[in-house]
């Protein structure tokens, strides 16, 4: 059977120009880029193209601003607690209420460490209130903390304007850009952000790498303690053929980034569209205009989302839901919950992410298998 | 990904029973769409008091939908004596287990049936009413409920409370009160006498148990790529040091406790204890 993977927001395909670039690294150059050898030295050059193709591909000024890291979740945690080492007398964090779990618990951790968090809620759509985080800013606000992109739903939050506002009241910035690199552009020369982070295998590296920006003249205190490696930011020997893999990946994604915008933003549409009209009940959750353009996430209703994505399995469908059954606990998706969407819904919600690696015919494919699955189910309902 | 049985997997794709009886003689109805599973259980009897016919709708998750229609399966035939006797552990095992986060699943089949008896018997209305104090508010679950459960599976963690009925799996605060519910139940139960058990000589407990440890669990953990080392034995205290994956095997202590400490326990002596000496 053949697989349609529309579970991009999860993990992605390794692009097989990425597998080509990391192979030597694992078969010959093999060496440790810190050695005074020709044979491991050689390789740190390959270690600074990566670094200039990731600052590439978020505008980053400088090539020196990127620290390798090992996923979204270290370099998450990196910023936010350097950024807090930073002015240790401040107190006072600000996030939102629909962050990723490495942002969420860990500033539910700092709060048992006596800092103080503030948690912006969003609306029905997922939008931030602009006024609202404003007025959350304190004098002993020490970090923000704020998603570019919401991995369920794809909700783009208006980091430009929270940025202007951190830099206007001096307030250092973490963003959580795991899913919008590599699918909106990204310039960090026009926005002033602290921190950033993401994730290589959300844009067709592998996993296990990821990158951390940290602005030029920004305190940092490495998270990871240990070797002189990334010029003493993080410890540990470098992660060197992923790191050459996110590099042709970050390349690769700036070269994609209009197919993603227009060819895939079609797709997704298209999907979008199908489904609203053969299958009644069905809503989409999250604003739909400012949103990645991979992205829908769509509930059922009456009808329960492990066992639609069950049934989707048996047709190679893969996609994610926001269900209690599939979120390992008891309640539906925190994202959906903190946007009102009745439990009702949110138990029925499916995550449908693209990449440019799906097809039209994919599409067509999901759009003629959805239908009988969402009547299927129902037909088990004792609602309908 | 859900580890399920083939039987479970089966159920959900091919469901037994599926619908409603319409002129129904016993009909039972438990859970919500908001708290994520919902089941309406009808049956028919026969001119002898057998269930002649039974029939099930649900909106949950694949093993709820498993649940349901074994349920369905395996009450047909049954007089409403014996179908009361029913119990979640019945309907799991039927389907050859359910994963442990899944366990609420057996227990909504079960109070479905309950409650599809008790309106026939004019007792109760199809729907399923709380019955008691209520202890977790998120999702309604009632002390009642949560003593049953306990007893009929042997639970002994609020997290099994959790997995098999819910409670305690919304906001939390009533973790407190379900583990007194636990504390009280375990006080309550006879601990077995230890001269119940066959006296062994000492000799006799160091030979059993490291032909125990050779023969069946050191092979046990060498299939997940860790070992143990015998360290001592003093009377009924065995003495081990955890090596390969189980030294570093973040759950090695539940590894530990639950499986070597039941084999020795089961195979040599109830009053067997098990203590991990660090290296």
């Amino acid at each position: 059977m053949k697989t349609v993977y529309v579970d991009n927001n999860a993990t992605t395909q390794v692009a097989p120009e990425v597998i080509d670039a990391m192979l030597p690294f694992l078969k010959e150059m093999w060496g440790n880029p810190s050695s005074m050898h020709t044979f491991g030295g050689q390789v740190a050059k390959y270690i600074d193209k990566a670094r200039e193709q990731v600052a590439a591909l978020i505008g980053a000024e400088r090539a020196s601003e990127i620290v390798f890291t090992s996923c979204g979740s270290e370099s998450d945690n990196t910023a936010i607690r350097s950024g807090l080492l930073a002015s240790p007398q401040k107190r006072h964090l600000i996030t939102t209420n629909v962050e990723h779990p490495a942002v969420l618990n860990l500033c539910k951790e700092l709060q048992k460490e006596g800092y103080d968090v503030t948690f912006l809620a969003v609306d029905g759509e997922g939008r931030l209130d602009l006024e609202e985080f404003k007025k959350s800013i304190r004098d002993d606000t020490a970090i923000v903390s704020i998603m570019w992109a919401n991995n369920e739903t794809g909700v783009i939050f208006p980091i430009e304007e929270i940025a202007a506002e951190c830099q206007k009241r001096n307030v250092l910035l973490h963003v959580d850009a795991v899913q919008a690199v590599g699918k909106i552009s990204i310039d960090l020369k026009k926005t002033p952000i602290t921190y950033l982070a993401l994730s290589g295998h959300k844009l067709h590296a592998p996993k296990g790498v990821g990158a951390l920006y940290v602005r030029r003249g920004t305190k940092f205190h490495p998270w990871l303690v240990g070797g002189h490696q990334e010029h003493g930011r993080r410890g540990g020997t470098e992660n060197v053929a992923s790191i050459v893999g996110l590099g042709v990946a970050c390349e690769l994604a700036r070269k994609n980034m209009e197919d993603e915008r227009t060819r895939v933003a079609a797709m997704r549409d298209k999907l979008e569209k199908g489904i609203l009209e053969s299958i009644p009940r069905s809503f989409v959750n999250g604003n739909r205009k400012m949103r990645l353009p991979n992205t829908t996430n769509i509930s059922f209703e009456a009808i329960e989302g492990e066992a639609i994505l069950l049934l989707m399995n048996e047709f190679g469908i893969c996609a994610s839901s926001g269900s209690a059954c599939t979120s390992g606990s008891l309640l539906p998706s925190h994202v959906l919950v903190a946007m009102g969407i009745p439990f009702t819904r949110a138990h029925g919600s499916i995550r449908f992410s693209l990449s440019c690696y799906n097809t039209d015919e994919e599409i067509t494919f999901i759009l003629e298998k959805m239908p009988g699955i969402v009547s299927r189910l129902r037909s088990l309902s004792p609602v309908s | 990904m859900w580890n399920y049985t083939e039987k479970v997997i089966d159920h959900f794709l091919h469901p037994r029973n599926a619908g409603e009886i319409e002129d129904a003689d016993g009909e039972g109805e438990v859970g919500s769409l908001a708290c994520g599973d919902m089941l309406r259980l009808t049956f028919k009897l026969d001119k002898n008091g057998r269930i002649k016919e039974a029939k099930f709708k649900t909106f949950g998750c694949a093993s709820a939908i498993a649940s349901s229609s074994a349920l369905t399966e395996m009450i047909k035939g049954m007089t409403l004596e014996e179908a009361e006797k029913v119990t979640n552990r019945d309907i799991a095992n039927y389907l050859g287990g359910l994963p442990e986060e899944k366990m609420h699943c057996s227990v909504m089949g079960r109070e479905a049936l309950e409650t599809a008896i008790k309106n026939y018997r004019g007792l109760a209305s199809p729907k399923r009413e709380l019955e008691g104090r209520v202890v977790c508010k998120c999702f309604g679950v009632t002390e009642n409920d949560i003593r049953r459960v306990v007893r009929e599976n042997n639970l002994t963690t609020i997290e099994q409370v959790t997995d098999y009925t819910k409670a305690g799996g919304g906001c939390g605060q009533c973790h407190e009160e379900i583990q007194n519910i636990l504390d009280e139940i375990v006080a309550k139960k006879p601990t077995p006498l230890v001269s119940e058990a066959p006296h062994l000589t000492n000799l006799q407990i160091i030979h059993k148990v490291e032909e125990l440890i050779n023969t069946r669990i050191r092979p046990a953990l060498q299939h997940d790529g860790g070992d143990l080392e015998l360290v001592d034995i003093d009377h009924n205290t065995v003495y081990v040091t955890l090596k390969g994956a189980c030294a570093t095997c973040p759950s090695s202590t539940v590894t530990m406790r639950q499986f070597i400490e039941k084999e020795l326990r089961k195979e040599i002596s109830p009053s067997m204890r098990l203590e991990e000496v660090k290296k």
